[in-house]
Order: C-alpha cells, then sequence, then structure tokens
C-alpha cells in the first residue's frame, strides 16, 4: 500500500459518517481510545481502524494528532502573509516557503487584480508580531526577486469557529 | 505545562499510528505509563492548550468543497455583515483581519461542490457587496509545528 492519497478522495458511507460524528471533538482519551469508540457505535474494533485508516490513506482524514490551540500556547500573533509571485515560479517556491517551521498551512490561490495581486498564501505562528515579522523577513529572502509584493493580514477577531458540519 | 507536557505536544502534533495502543510509543519514550499519557492530554485539551485531540478531517477530500473567500466591508456595517455571513451554516471559520481593502476573511465547506457557489452568491445578494472567491489552487503544506 502506497498510502498516497487519491486525487478524488474518498466515498463515505453512513457508517464513515457515524465515525466522523463521533470523533469530530476528538478521540475518547483512553489507552484504547479505538476500543472505546467502537463500543458506543456498536462496531468492531478492528472495522473501526480499518475504517480510518482507509479514510486516512485517502487524504479524508490528514492525521490523528494534537490539535495545539496556539493562542493559548502563547502563539499570540497570527499573520497571514500574502505574496505575489511569478505564475512559472510559485510552484518550486511555495513548497520551500511550506517547509519553515512556523509556517501551518501554504497555499497558491488565485488572484484578483487590481485589488488584490497575490497569489501565495503562508500562515505564520509567532508569540508577538515582532515575531512574525522577523518570519516575514526569512520568507521575503527566500522569495528573493521572485517577491514582487507582499502584505501581512493579522487576525483582529475570530467572527465564527464552527468544527466540520456533516450531512446527516 | 510542565516539560513532559511540552515534549508530549511536540510528539504527539505529528499524529499517532491507528492501532490498538496508539500512546504506548510515546508513554514509553516519556517513561510514564500510556494511562498518564492520555490523563495529561484530557488536562491539556481541558485547559484548553489543545483545542482537540483526534482526526483532523480534510472536508475537500470528502467529496465536498471548500473555500477561501474575502469581502471588503464598510467598517460602519461591520456587524450586520458578520450577522447575514455567519447565518450560513456552510460558513465555518471567519475572521475579521486588518486590511485596507478585504477584512473579513472566511471559510465555506459544503458537501455537494455547488453549494459552495450557491452560498457565495446569496452572501452577494444578502450584503450587496462582493465575495472575493480564492479557492486553494494548490497546497504547498499543511500541518502546524509549534516547537514548545
Amino acid at each position: 500500500m502506497s498510502g498516497r492519497p487519491s486525487p478524488e478522495g474518498v466515498t463515505l458511507d453512513a457508517v464513515d459518517r457515524r465515525i466522523i460524528a463521533a470523533t469530530q471533538g476528538g478521540l475518547p482519551l483512553v489507552p484504547e481510545p479505538f476500543h472505546q469508540l467502537a463500543e458506543t457505535l456498536g462496531l468492531t474494533a478492528e472495522e473501526v481502524m480499518e475504517r480510518l485508516q482507509r479514510m486516512q490513506a485517502a487524504g479524508a482524514v490528514r492525521r490523528i494528532a494534537a490539535i495545539p490551540h496556539h493562542y493559548a500556547l502563547g502563539f499570540k500573533a497570527n499573520g497571514m502573509t500574502v505574496w505575489d509571485v511569478p505564475d512559472d515560479r510559485v510552484d518550486v517556491l511555495g513548497p520551500q516557503v511550506g517547509a519553515l517551521d512556523f509556517v501551518s498551512h501554504a497555499y497558491r490561490r488565485p488572484r484578483h487584480p487590481p485589488r488584490w495581486p497575490y497569489n501565495l498564501f503562508a500562515m505564520v505562528h509567532g508569540r508577538s508580531r515582532d515575531e512574525v515579522e522577523a518570519q516575514v523577513a526569512v520568507i521575503a529572502d527566500l522569495l528573493g526577486d521572485a517577491n514582487r509584493g507582499h502584505q501581512v493580514l493579522y487576525s483582529t477577531r475570530v467572527l465564527k469557529k464552527t468544527g466540520l458540519r456533516l450531512r446527516a | 505545562m510542565d516539560p513532559i507536557d511540552r515534549e508530549l505536544v511536540n510528539r504527539l502534533q505529528d499524529g499517532i499510528e491507528i492501532g490498538p495502543r496508539p500512546f504506548a510509543e510515546s508513554a514509553k519514550a516519556l517513561g510514564i505509563p500510556e494511562e498518564e499519557v492520555v490523563r495529561r492530554i484530557q488536562r491539556m485539551v481541558d485547559d484548553g492548550y489543545l483545542s482537540r485531540f483526534g482526526p483532523l478531517y480534510n472536508a475537500d477530500r470528502m467529496g465536498g468543497a471548500v473555500t477561501l473567500a474575502a469581502m471588503a466591508v464598510p467598517p460602519e456595517r461591520m456587524d450586520e455583515v458578520v450577522e447575514q455571513v455567519n447565518a450560513h451554516v456552510e460558513v465555518s471559520h471567519n475572521y475579521a483581519r486588518d486590511h485596507d481593502v478585504l477584512n473579513m476573511w472566511f471559510v465555506i465547506s459544503a458537501e455537494a461542490p455547488n453549494r459552495v457557489d450557491e452560498v457565495m452568491d446569496a452572501i452577494r445578494e444578502e450584503t450587496g457587496l462582493e465575495v472575493y472567491n480564492m479557492p486553494k489552487e494548490r497546497e504547498y503544506y499543511i500541518g502546524l509545528r509549534l516547537a514548545l
């Protein structure tokens, strides 16, 4: 098994949906969480693990992990950094930016000229705005002359934050 | 948080293997029982250091669609537009950001791909404002590595 996500993702059946609904808020925190989950759902632990493994192989589950709350952990400055990088270079430079350890997400997105010329998005996290500014300087260095302009957008207010919702 | 908590978070951000006893490896590495590993994780969730411990789902690999959208909201209409946008259940996250033009950024997720476009159209109609669609064209990296 290669474990590479298939491009089309995965088709979920009713049992997959029940597993997702039961785990969106987290796994049971016991030494054998998949067994406890299975018991709650009336399934066998083997089936629960097999289905989660299949969803992970298809990319529907990225990983099963501790999801840090950055703000509470002291990373109080989060900046959405956006960059105008030539189209013929962005796919080479984007992964290099993503590999920096302070970058949590890196994506290519469409420009909307003239209001929005930026096509490379990288979320960065620091303990202060000064730290974020230093991180931005590292990205600018890495991009060199491929950086035709950039901005940092700090979040000022969380207006809504909910989990994934699935059709019942 | 003590040094063992920090080490646990550093280890567990990368994810556990799906198996009968997924915390056994961390327990062994840290020299503590598995019961203590899960107790510490539970405490960090309760204290708000972790938003949760569990699967990180990727909606756009589940047959659905996700997009990032941005709007230029006149400051005096902010509260009203927040209410109009947030009223859509498909809007999962919404942030105010300091930018001279695009000051509201939100994520729309739906299981039916055409639903994302319908929600954007509805928001345009309800607010009379343009909604800039910025779907991800390429994902270069996702995963937070906070070094604690």
